[in-house]
């Protein structure tokens, strides 16, 4: 490997009691990619925030080119070549792409726009690295996939050396995730260091080198991707590896929540549903597989009561629902883990007492007479804490502060803390680690044996297929036959996703 | 017809050009502060303070420019007080906005009194006196009305082009309009939020109290109590009302001004005896509301208006 051109050394970072960097060393070679795995909260982005100047560390230091950066200063850390790509990406999204790429690479007190060369520039970089972008489109305008892009035209036009990639692959689909780890490639030929933080196994084998592993805000080891395995990093990363859950088989119960030729009105952001019918029996979880923005929004907002079906009826244990609401859902013992835990499941500011009662509050036992009872909320949260293992400084946090495995592994235990009857778990572990997965898993397959109708709605096959009794297909608001475990390839349900079986089943019914 | 000749004399204009002079200079400031992200509803107290400052300074013989000059200067440290609040410490917008308000008013009147113990009628100075451009007139409908106006009028017109081209032609308008729609972009290029917004929000305040200075310096020639009347909470409309964008507001404020000069009118001609005169004087406000309502829904808000940034923290 050529020169070192990044060195950290000893930092040390804690956030109150919580200790999220601790005595952790790196070295980047010229033209390396590392790999920065661990699971959510294990430290990696306090660790990249402070290369970048964005927090200043407690004790250590960073090297860039043989220098001391100085602590705290985004600008030094730009200065001195290092570009950082955020997991929440850093543009404005009233801007147009080259007004994003020339913000703040000038002197503010200048009377002229550097436009023009900036655009030569920008298109010169797109060129060489086959990053496709309009430089006068607006952001606002642009797809994920072209945001990323933005922003790592932004860290080159800034001729950064050293590029660090935060979760870089967690909002793309497959086919941007190629183009990007092409681009990656081509980058680190012509001299471009990359850290790539991630905790995706596979992706860190492709792309990466070298691999650091971080848990519990200390580095455990560094590998050499060529000496090692998915399952040996895997291991690395979780301390005490899991394995999946095993599904045990069981007898499903009656028929607890039936839809009947239901359809509701296309809305926003979900695609309303066309006479569909589905029923969820007790101790059974019913799979819901399907490309995204195919209607499951809209029956994942049936379950939550966010809508009502414009025709067609809900039954729940056999007798219609009428004044459908989401209070009525929670009255009614439904348990809702909803796809975006930032936005719907939690309330970024609460804190954790408050996110775990926040369904509840005006009922038994955290109220009484109208007003909260917080020992009783205080007591419930302490419970979840240590019953479901939520890392976290303690009750009064602000959830904003915690990860995602720790904010979803709270959300599970607030609804399956009441034994619900019927749970709704809309991609529950989207943007999870393999640890975490696997206990949302087991929490699951744990309510499934004590009798809850479960449905889970999942973008992932692979997870719908390992956990479900049944499953469905959703398709431009369209609902496949049911099928059994087992009985139904992969292929097969790529048929039903792509929509090709619906048609062929409509001729089949036309002749 | 009476009503309809009343839009084509020039001395309808050039009424209107002066009502809307105090509003611009004062939206143009509060559209500043906003565009970097911070509502200031000082901005009624700033032209409170503005008004006094501005006459007093003429009064105490520093000529007509050096009570332009103290206003200004006056507007800037109470928009320094409001942004030290709001901006370094993040506090709530609304209530620093109208503690602001509160205490530059009462400010204003007790140094009037202290500075004034005496006095029963508002003593009078010499006021900007309109100054004859003859090449504006050539300009079709307005130019007549625009080539007769103080200078203030014309400080007033300058300064929506100062911002328009600052704002979407230099590098610092381009910083301003992304620390006010999201300031982790700015942050994270490493520039200064604090510092761009701070910058905002103190050359805001000096154009609001501006704003005020005009009607004290150039629409009459002494302070009095109550003299704003509401002027700030109008501008704050205006930059709604215009989409944040200068040119747009300035639009709104000449259309607002007009509906004023235009009530004036019309309570002395002969409809006026008939209607009773607050319904003349609700007008511009009920137009401007409805048009607000019309126009202003698909504005684009800056997306972090009123959110403030605490570094190391998302």
């Amino acid at each position: 490997m050529g020169e070192v051109v990044l060195r950290l050394e000893g930092i040390t970072k804690n956030f109150g009691a919580l200790k999220a960097n601790e005595n952790v060393s790196l070295n980047l070679a010229k033209g390396e990619v590392i790999a920065l795995l661990g699971e959510n909260g294990a430290g990696k982005t306090t660790l990249m925030n402070i290369l970048f100047g964005q927090y200043t560390a407690d004790s250590g230091r960073v090297e860039v080119f043989g220098k001391t950066l100085q602590p705290g200063m985004p600008r030094a850390a730009l200065d001195a070549g290092v570009g950082m790509v955020h997991q929440h990406f850093t543009l404005a999204h009233n801007l147009s792409v080259i007004e994003n790429v020339i913000l703040g690479t000038g002197s503010l007190w200048s009377w002229k726009l550097r436009n023009k060369q900036a655009r030569q520039q920008l298109l010169e970089l797109a060129n060489r690295y086959h990053l496709k972008i309009n430089p006068d489109a607006k952001v606002s305008t642009l797809s994920v996939g072209e945001r990323q892009r933005v922003e790592i035209i932004k860290a080159l036009f800034r001729q950064a050396k050293i590029l660090i990639l935060d979760e870089p692959t967690a909002v793309l689909t497959p086919q941007e995730t190629e183009a990007l780890f092409k681009t990656l490639k081509e980058a680190t030929e012509q001299g471009l260091s990359v850290i790539f933080i991630s905790h995706k196994l596979r992706e860190v084998m492709i792309i990466a080198q070298k691999v650091a592993i971080l848990r519990h805000g200390k580095i455990v080891a560094t590998k050499e991707t060529k000496e090692t395995s998915a399952n040996e990093l895997a291991a690395l990363m979780v301390g005490n590896p899991t394995s999946p859950p095993a599904v045990v088989k069981r007898k499903s119960g009656p028929v607890v929540m039936e839809f009947l030729n239901v359809s509701t009105e296309t809305q926003h952001h979900s695609k309303g549903l066309k006479n569909v019918s589905m029923r969820l029996c007790s101790g059974e979880i019913v799979g819901l597989a399907g490309v995204s923005g195919n209607g499951q929004t809209s029956i994942a907002n049936l379950f939550a009561g966010l809508i009502t079906p414009s025709e067609g009826e809900l039954y729940l244990d056999g007798k219609p629902i009428e004044r459908w609401s989401p209070r009525q859902s929670v009255l009614r013992g439904i348990a809702r883990i909803p796809e975006d835990r930032h936005h719907a499941g939690t309330v970024a500011d609460f804190s954790l007492t408050e996110n775990s009662i926040i369904e509840r509050y005006r009922d038994q036992p955290f109220a009484h007479h109208g007003w909260v009872n917080w020992q009783a909320a205080a007591s419930f949260t302490k419970e979840l804490i240590k019953q479901y293992d939520v890392r976290c400084p303690g009750p009064n946090t602000r959830i904003r502060l915690l990860s995602g495995g720790n904010m979803q592994k709270l959300i599970l235990g607030r609804v399956l803390q009441n034994n619900p009857r019927v749970i709704l778990a809309h991609q529950p572990s989207r943007g999870l680690d393999i640890g975490a997965v696997h206990y949302v898993h087991k929490q699951l397959l744990e309510a499934r044996q004590k009798g809850a109708a479960i449905i889970l709605i999942s973008e992932d096959l692979d997870e719908i297929l390992q956990l479900s009794d049944i499953i469905y297909v959703s398709s431009e608001g369209r609902l496949s036959p049911a099928f059994q475990r087992g009985k139904v390839t992969p292929s097969q349900l790529g048929g039903w996703m792509s929509g090709a079986s619906f048609a062929e089943q409509e001729t089949m019914h036309a002749s | 017809m009476e009503i309809l000749e009343i839009f084509l004399t020039a001395s309808f204009w050039t009424a209107a050009i002066r009502i809307a002079s105090p509003l611009i200079l004062a939206t143009m400031g509060e559209l500043i502060c906003e565009r970097a992200g911070v509502l200031n509803l000082g901005i009624e107290g700033i032209m409170v303070a503005g008004a006094f400052v501005g006459w007093f300074g003429a009064y105490i013989g520093m000529g007509l420019w050096g009570g332009v000059l103290l206003a200004c200067f006056v507007g800037m440290l109470l928009g320094l007080l409001h942004a030290s609040m709001t901006v370094s410490l993040g506090l709530s917008q609304h209530v620093v906005g109208l503690g602001i308000t509160l205490l530059a008013t009462s400010l204003t009147y007790y140094a009037y009194r202290v500075a004034l113990p005496e006095v029963t009628s508002p003593p009078k100075i010499e006021a900007f006196q309109p100054i004859s451009i003859a090449i504006l007139a050539y300009i079709p409908i307005l130019g007549p009305a625009l080539a007769e106006q103080t200078p203030l009028t014309y400080l007033a017109i300058s300064t929506v082009l100062i911002t328009s081209f600052v704002l979407y032609r230099t590098p610092l308008g381009l910083a301003l309009r992304a620390v006010g729609e999201n300031p982790f972009s700015v942050a994270a290029q490493g520039l200064s939020v604090l510092g761009l917004r701070v910058g905002a929000v103190v050359v805001g305040s000096g154009l609001m109290a501006l704003g005020g200075a005009f009607l004290t310096l150039s629409a009459f020639d002494s302070f009095f109590f109550g003299m704003v009347n509401g002027r700030g909470w109008v501008c704050i409309a205006l930059v709604v009302f215009g989409a944040w964008k200068p040119h747009k507001a300035f639009l709104g404020a000449i259309l607002f001004a007009a509906f004023d000069a235009f009530q004036i009118r019309l309570q002395q001609s002969s409809i006026g005896a008939e209607i009773p005169y607050q319904i003349f004087l609700m007008m511009p406000y009920f137009l401007s509301i409805t048009a607000l309502v019309v126009i202003s829904r698909k504005a684009e808000v800056p997306a972090a208006l009123m959110a403030p940034f605490y570094k190391g923290e998302r």
